[in-house]
């Protein structure tokens, strides 16, 4: 099977040779197990300056998914994975736009238009 | 074995419209069966159409299916246009309010999901596969379980009118009108549960159509290759992957809020509706670029075919309509300028609407620039071309002109905006549909449509469309409301008599579309497509006989320019008809039942769920499992076509003469 | 070593794009990778509720009140495992090694089962306290998005079960193996998912 001709390019985690090894998911695993510990780590303690946690929660996970995506998924930039490529970009921008444009507008809406309980509230 | 909260009181006994119109239905229902039994046809529709994973099968069955739906929303239209021509001053009509919600909610429900959507997927899956030069989707059985899971939705929204009721609530189901403690009937259920089935075949149809176009195009058929059409429908099918998951969490959101007393969008406990409204524009946004997008890439064919000339800026064809699809996702909030995001939020997304304008502008002018110079021969197709350019500009138009946020404030839930989105949806989506309905008509059946039906048709919609809604525009800017049930201003009665008028037209351009279908059946012989090449086409559904073979294509295209058929035609090249001794074994799917059975079950799982029914809809659920677990242990046997099947096929296909 | 590239008439490399229909095997993979996005998109939906009313307590107990951290790392420790042997696995069918597909794919399966029965446990537990789904829109949006993700690990553990059975009954036919591919990516992308859950869902409450 993975030696026929790729024609349109691989599918993702289509495991060529250079995919077949525990070598890769052995390293994800490490890379992934060190991420976790780290973020757990940073949500616990107080040794990090408090309002820059939630960023660094942000850059360690967003760091593991990619470990993930490259480790477990074998995505990566070589011209046979170009389409997987290009629709995990496209799923990313829909992501962002749903998750970070809904929590703007809401936010605005939420403080232009509160709510009945917030208004009772309000006038206390 | 409870009934839920199903009861003798569901059927509207009291309600001698309702009972009329599911009698007629019924007994049609009934005496089509009879029929189908008396001559024996069963074996041959179970076989051939009902579990086919041919896509063009498929196509055709969706076409008909939105055909057949489209007279039913335009029933709901032509009443709501009687009621209101009525409805003036002291008057009120004939539909009392309750029902008059209903009709609004299930035009606008039916003709989105039931109409546009399956005829735009239809005519994506009959023509992109052959586009292609390939022989079927990259999803076969996918394919046919998509086509009847929306089947199934058809089903459950038509069973409400006769058992219960429907939503009352417009075709988006706002919160907290659609929220258990305003909507306690099962009318919101229906809707929810028949979108929910529908939306999922859709999305496996998105991801289907997807596939096929970026990893099965025939050899050499590089992206830059590819016609115009497959570009259009690479964007709304990456759009229908992309936005449907999103209708599906949100409506799933409202349905735990209905049935488990969650509070998403409820008005307490910390609920917040207005999340709903933001969340479904998002998907909702992205769906009239999926329908619009398919149509462009009609009028695009259309017009290269009928001009004589190819299309003009190919390049800028294709990159407006890649930007287009990613616009799509940043514009959503102009539905809902007025709910008080503030001002620069609503700059924001008032700019990118009028931003998104520009690359339909380059299309609508590489149309033109197409024509100009060309020798146009003015058939049916054509006319719904040109008309959907006139049309269309001037609602796109208005739609830039509410995209200005103090503009949108006059003018929101008007009908204004009414005739704006039916303007670009019936100018737009309709005429395209029924466009790429007469143009690959031959295609599929081997004769053309009646063409001066076809002109008296696209007349009957043209004229009744402007009579039906410029008065709209008037309306709205005089200040009348969308879902009105009866007003008070008397002067505004001219106005909506001639908006009846509008929609008796297009009523009997509905009619006589019924009318050409059984006049072009019967007339077939004379209109035959002997060639396989009813319009000179360009592209590589035009090289194959009408109706195709299953195998579609004898021999893979190998494809080397863009209009690959044309060019292959102008160097009388061996391409044009594949040489007689290249041939070799093809392979094609045989046909499964999976997607009948899923629909089946999916309807009682509906049907069960709307009316609380549990237990029935848990042994609907076991049913699908199991139809799920019989597949996935049916072996891949597919049919073996021999190469001297199609030689004889071939053969006979071009009478001899290969 | 890159893929195989055909070389065309000219001499020069035919490029992926012109080389006609993909084999079986990338179509299906891709077609599974667009399903998997779009799955990704629900979940962007449910965590666009879930940051916009996690403040919605409505006067009731709030995340850092009901979370245990403890319980999401070991949680987390079981799905992280449960990935990594299902790598394992894929490779162990790709190489048509019978034993070793069982014996990591199975360990999968009770990895992945561990994982559910302390969702199960800490959901009952919240219940218990009055912390249900209906106390509170904060609540809503939290068992949705939890349990939902919940949802796709038991489907996605009835699935194991089916392919371990498909593998008894049909040994590695192509489409066992494809549909073992497939498996994979979507346990993979649940993890991903996870990484998501816990770090703005349990990390990030405060």
């Amino acid at each position: 099977m993975s030696e026929h001709l790729a024609a349109q390019g691989s599918g993702p985690g289509i495991t060529t040779s250079r995919h077949a090894s525990p070598r890769s998911y052995i390293i994800g695993y490490a890379v992934a197990l060190i991420l976790t510990f780290a973020s757990f780590a940073a949500a616990s303690t107080h040794l990090i300056y408090g309002p820059s946690v939630p960023i660094l929660l942000g850059v360690l996970a967003i760091a593991q998914m990619g470990v993930h995506l490259v480790f477990f998924f074998h995505i990566s930039s070589a011209p046979d994975q170009t389409n997987n490529f290009l629709s995990l970009a496209f799923g990313i921008l829909i992501v962002g736009l749903t998750v970070f444009g809904s929590m703007i507008i809401m936010a605005n809406l939420n403080h232009m238009m509160p709510s009945m309980e917030k208004l009772i509230d309000m006038q206390r | 074995m409870t009934l839920g909260r199903l009861s003798w009181d569901a059927i509207p006994f009291d309600q001698p419209i309702i009972m009329g119109t599911s009698a007629v239905i019924g007994l049609g229902i009934l005496a089509i069966l009879a029929l189908v039994t008396y001559k024996g046809w069963w074996p041959y529709l179970w076989r051939e159409w009902i579990t086919s994973v041919d896509h063009k099968r498929i196509g055709v069955m969706y076409v008909l299916l939105a055909l057949v739906m489209l007279v039913r929303g335009f029933a709901d239209a032509i009443m709501m246009r009687t009621q209101l021509a009525l409805a003036a001053g002291g008057a009120q009509g004939y539909l009392p309010p309750e029902h008059y919600d209903q009709i609004f909610s299930a035009h606008g429900t039916i003709m989105i999901f039931f109409v546009a959507m399956p005829f735009v997927v239809g005519l994506m899956n009959f023509a992109v596969p052959l586009q292609l030069g390939i022989r079927d989707v990259a999803f076969p059985v996918l394919n046919n379980v998509s086509f009847w899971l929306t089947a199934a939705g058809v089903l459950l929204v038509n069973l409400s009118l006769f058992v219960g009721e429907f939503a009352r609530t417009g075709w988006l189901a706002y919160p907290p009108l659609s929220e258990i403690a305003y909507s306690p009937g099962v009318g919101v259920d229906y809707y929810l549960w028949s979108l929910q089935i529908a939306g999922l075949g859709t999305l496996l149809s998105g991801i289907n159509l997807t596939t096929t176009i970026l990893k099965m195009r025939a050899p050499g058929m590089r992206y830059s290759r590819m016609p115009v059409f497959c570009w259009t429908a690479l964007a709304s099918n990456l759009l229908i992957v992309a936005a449907f998951p999103i209708l599906t969490a949100t409506f799933a959101m409202l349905l735990l809020d209905r049935y488990c007393g969650f509070h998403f969008f409820t008005n307490d406990a910390g609920g917040n509706p207005m999340m709903y409204i933001n969340l479904i524009w998002i998907w909702g946004h992205p769906e009239v670029y999926i329908l619009i997008l398919p149509a462009f890439g009609v009028f695009s064919e259309v017009v290269a075919t009928f001009s004589g000339k190819p299309l003009f800026g190919y390049r800028s064809m294709v990159m407006a309509t890649m930007a287009i699809c990613v616009l799509s996702f940043v514009v959503w909030l102009h539905h809902f300028f007025t709910m008080g995001a503030g001002a620069n939020v609503n700059a924001f997304f008032g700019v990118a609407t009028m931003i998104i304008a520009v690359p339909t502008g380059v299309k609508v002018f590489n149309w033109l620039f197409t024509m100009y110079g060309g020798r146009i021969r003015f058939s049916v197709p054509m006319y719904w071309t040109i008309g959907f350019i006139v049309t269309f500009v001037i609602g796109g138009m208005t739609g830039v002109l509410m995209a200005i946020p103090p503009a949108d404030f006059v003018l929101h839930n008007s009908l204004f905006l009414i005739a704006h989105f039916h303007n670009t949806a019936i100018g737009g989506v309709v005429f395209g549909v029924l466009a790429g309905y007469t143009y690959w008509f031959p295609k599929a059946f081997g004769f053309t449509l009646n063409e001066r039906l076809g002109k008296a048709i696209f007349w009957c919609w043209f004229i009744g469309f402007y009579l039906a809604f410029m008065p709209l525009y008037v309306l709205g800017l005089m200040g009348a409301t969308r879902r009105m049930q009866h007003y008070s201003e008397l002067s505004w009665k001219p106005w909506m008599m001639v908006a009846f008028c509008g929609a008796v037209l297009i009523f009997i351009g509905i009619a006589l579309t019924v009318v050409q279908l059984i006049v072009s059946i019967r007339q077939r012989n004379l209109h035959r497509d002997r060639t396989g090449d009813a319009w000179a086409g360009r592209t590589l559904e035009w090289s194959v006989p009408s109706p195709p073979p299953a195998w579609n294509f004898a021999r893979l295209p190998l494809v080397e320019s863009t209009d690959a058929f044309w060019v292959a035609k102008q160097r009388q090249n061996e391409n044009a008809r594949a040489p007689a001794d290249a041939y070799t074994s093809v392979h094609i799917p045989r046909s499964n039942p999976t997607g009948i059975f899923l629909a089946f079950f999916a309807v009682i799982y509906g049907f069960a769920m709307i009316w609380h029914i549990f237990w029935l809809a848990i042994a609907a659920l076991i049913g699908g499992l199991l139809v799920g677990l019989i597949q996935a242990w049916r072996p891949e046997r597919e049919i073996e076509i021999t190469p001297q099947e199609i030689l004889v096929y071939e053969a006979r296909a071009t009478g001899g003469a290969a | 070593m890159t893929s195989a590239e055909l070389v065309g008439g000219d001499g020069h490399a035919v490029p992926f794009s012109e080389q006609g229909p993909a084999p079986k095997q990338v179509v299906v993979g891709y077609g599974f990778w667009l399903f998997l996005l779009s799955d990704i998109i629900i979940f962007a939906a449910l965590f666009a509720a879930y940051a916009v009313l996690s403040g919605a307590v409505a006067g009731g107990p709030s995340g850092p009140e009901l979370f245990d951290r403890q319980r999401v790392f070991t949680e987390t420790m079981c799905l992280l495992a449960s990935s990594v042997t299902c790598g394992f696995g894929s490779i162990a069918v790709q190489r048509r090694n019978q034993a070793l597909a069982y014996f990591w794919m199975t360990a999968t399966l009770v990895l992945g089962a561990l994982f559910l029965k302390q969702e199960v446990a800490e959901f009952s537990a919240m219940v218990a306290l009055g912390a249900g789904p209906s106390r509170s829109a904060f609540l809503s949006a939290f068992y949705t998005l939890v349990g939902t993700h919940g949802m796709h690990v038991t489907v996605g553990l009835a699935w194991l079960i089916v392919m371990l059975a498909q593998l008894a009954t049909l040994g590695f036919q192509p489409m066992v193996q494809r549909r073992f591919f497939c498996f994979a990516l979507f346990w993979h992308a649940l993890d991903i998912v996870w990484i998501g859950v816990f770090t703005i869902v349990y990390l990030g409450a405060h």
